[in-house]
């Protein structure tokens, strides 16, 4: 009997190989030092979704036995396991494997028995200590490495009761930070649109698809939300004047700008690190992109060809944007270079290819291609020009947007009927849906980190 | 006597002549009456007719004169209806106006013509293919399209304004190529 056959689907023999393997991996890479955020021995960046990384989360203890701290402890237990969870960077140890109890167990790297984690395969392991006082919580949160016996991270946290997940992500970034040398995506928030033929408005709900709220209440059909590089501001654009106009608002403060050239007025994407975004407008006569500044003045025009450009991204470093241009015949992705204006085509397969979304780690683009009437999410690669399709016969999935660390993208499917927001990893993996409202949902915006 | 006799003669003469004068007032009083009765009668009866006559002939052409209008109505109505009913279809991602679609644009423009006071709303439509940002850019192209060649035959360009509606108010909800190809249209509103 082999709780490791059990628990990983996989023999015995072969999860002692892989501890040795990763053991002598370690080994190799010559000394680790647990203070040094600069190792990221864990997690391979650059296919990270290959193997899970197994993480205990046992329930979190509790200072006294009252049923609202244990409440908290249970509460507090499950959403850190479903915030790392959502990274797709960890497989959560399933508890009923766990031999030792989480109720008695230490919390500290002097009380606990890594053995009994490292033996059922779980490499990393959450300890809590919770209590609450008067509405405040106090939780103390420490990471382990089961099989180097050390502690990663150990951190005391103070914070009302309402703030309990504020609190959990907080620590989850930490944990994050610590493995792989990124915050993770656990302060930002999705913009999105959501209702009816018809009736369509803009919605945010935090990255894990909570606390979903609406944003506009125009009566009308608002779409394609854009947040500002700062996450202070969203724009849109919206029928609300029975003409499609250009809206950009705080995201917290009413006020904002209208802009109301003739033709349309339609949002496009912000320049990173700039009160700037670029959109398109047709007021001279024919669909072209502009810059404008946040306060809806127009700097300079962007384009200059004949036919249809639209759908602006820029560069994590603002120096080139990419966007769709129909002045070939048919659409696709261009790029341009922002201080010489010249453009050149990025995609050349299929006849249409529009949406682009520009990591914010650079050196991917990931867009919509349209081949037989099916729609799927692909992603090039900018120094290669490799391109790999990331959806497959999952019905029409479209306008793709990028955590603001680079490791998931968010985007619209129908592949159960209904328009949905999905999350996928950026290579494509664990493809599961953020929520689901009444209507339909499309056109996600994930917002820069530090929304709250 | 002699005068006696004169008194008499004269009196007689006197009397006679009353009588006649008399007689031949009253017979001529007589048969004035009589006629212009008679007349009357026989004018009257026929200024009746005729009257009676001219009455139905006034409500006939009335009539007529309505049912005209009524049809010239129903006529102006069905024409304005069919202008604002008959769309124009375009193919998968062009704005380019085919044949069947510049047939319909022509009668548009000879309505137009004859309707001067008459401003129009041209709306681009696209079907749910593709994304809704590029949707939004091409039905402005279509709705531009059909713009431009009405301005061409002649209507004043003042007369007519064109939005986009993208995707975004499809006709047909269907997920087929029946529905997208009645939902990639270009719609004329009345203002």
């Amino acid at each position: 009997m082999n709780l490791l056959a059990v628990f990983h689907g996989g023999s015995a023999r072969q999860w002692k190989r892989r501890l040795l393997v990763f053991g002598c991996l370690l080994a190799l890479a010559g000394g680790w030092h647990p203070a040094a955020a600069a190792d990221y021995g864990y997690i391979d960046l650059t296919n990270p979704y290959l193997r899970k990384i197994p993480i205990a989360i046992p329930e979190f203890k509790t200072v006294s036995p009252e049923p609202a701290v244990t409440e908290l402890a249970l509460q507090g237990g499950r959403l850190t396991a479903e915030t790392l969870a959502f990274t797709g960077y960890f497989s959560i140890v399933d508890p009923g494997a766990f031999l030792v109890d989480p109720k008695t167990m230490g919390v500290t790297g002097a009380d606990i028995d890594f053995k009994a984690w490292s033996s059922i395969g779980s490499e990393l392991l959450i300890t809590g200590l919770a209590s609450l006082d008067d509405g405040v919580v106090d939780l103390e949160l420490r990471l382990f490495d089961t099989v180097k016996q050390e502690r990663l991270i150990g951190k005391r946290y103070t914070a009302r009761r309402s703030d309990l997940r504020r609190l959990i992500r907080r620590f989850c970034s930490e944990v994050l930070m610590r493995l792989t040398g990124n915050p993770g995506p656990f302060d930002s928030q999705i913009a999105f649109v959501s209702g009816r033929a018809g009736q369509k408005e803009i919605f945010t709900c935090d990255f894990d698809g909570y606390n979903p709220k609406a944003f506009t209440r125009h009566g009308s059909i608002s779409l394609a939300p854009s947040w500002s590089s700062d996450g202070q501001w969203i724009s849109y654009t919206s029928y609300q004047r029975k003409r499609p106009d250009l809206y950009i608002r705080h995201r917290l403060e009413n006020r904002g700008t209208v802009v109301a050239e003739d033709g349309i007025n339609l949002n496009g994407q912000w320049v990173p690190g700039r009160f700037e975004l670029a959109v398109t407008l047709s007021f001279n006569g024919d669909q072209e992109i502009y810059l404008l500044s946040g306060n809806g003045k127009i700097i300079r025009r962007l384009t200059h060809q004949p036919d249809i450009d639209v759908s602006p991204t820029f560069s994590p470093d603002g120096k080139k944007m990419a966007f769709v241009s129909k002045r070939a015949g048919s659409p696709q992705i261009y790029l341009m270079d922002m201080a010489s204006g010249r453009s050149e085509r990025l995609t050349f397969e299929g006849s249409y290819n529009t949406q682009p979304s520009w990591s914010p780690k650079g050196g991917r683009i990931a867009y919509t291609a349209m081949e037989k009437n099916r729609i799927d999410i692909r992603v090039i690669d900018l120094e290669t020009r490799n391109v790999v399709q990331l959806t497959h016969d999952s019905g029409d999935n479209e306008s793709p947007s990028w955590s603001p660390d680079g490791s998931l993208i968010a985007f619209s499917s129908t592949r159960e009927g209904p328009s949905r927001i999905y999350v996928m990893t950026s290579f494509g993996t664990d493809q599961r849906r953020l929520l689901s409202l009444p209507g339909e949902q499309s056109q996600p915006d994930w917002s820069p980190n530090g929304i709250q | 006597m002699r005068s006696k006799l004169w008194v008499g003669m004269a009196l007689l003469v006197m009397a006679a002549g009353l009588l006649m004068f008399s007689g031949c007032a009253k017979q001529a009083v007589k048969s004035d009456a009589g006629v212009s009765q008679a007349g009357q009668d026989a004018a009257a009866l026929e200024a009746e007719k005729a009257r009676r006559a001219a009455e139905i002939e006034a409500a006939r052409l009335a009539a007529e004169r309505d049912a005209k209008r009524l049809a010239e109505e129903a006529q102006l109505r069905a024409a304005r209806n069919k202008f604002m009913n008959e769309h124009i279809y375009f193919e998968f991602d062009s704005a380019v106006l085919t044949p069947s679609a510049v047939a319909v644009l022509k009668e548009k423009a000879a309505w137009l013509k004859d309707q001067p006071t008459v401003n129009v709303l041209i709306e681009g439509h696209c079907d749910e293919r593709g994304t809704n940002e590029y949707n939004l850019a091409l039905g402005e192209r279509r709705a531009q399209s059909a713009k431009a060649f009405l301005v061409n035959m002649g209507i004043a360009s003042a007369r007519l304004t064109t939005v986009s509606y993208g995707e975004e108010r499809p006709l047909d909800p269907g997920h087929n190529e029946a529905a997208w190809a009645k939902n990639r249209r270009a719609q004329f509103v009345i203002e």
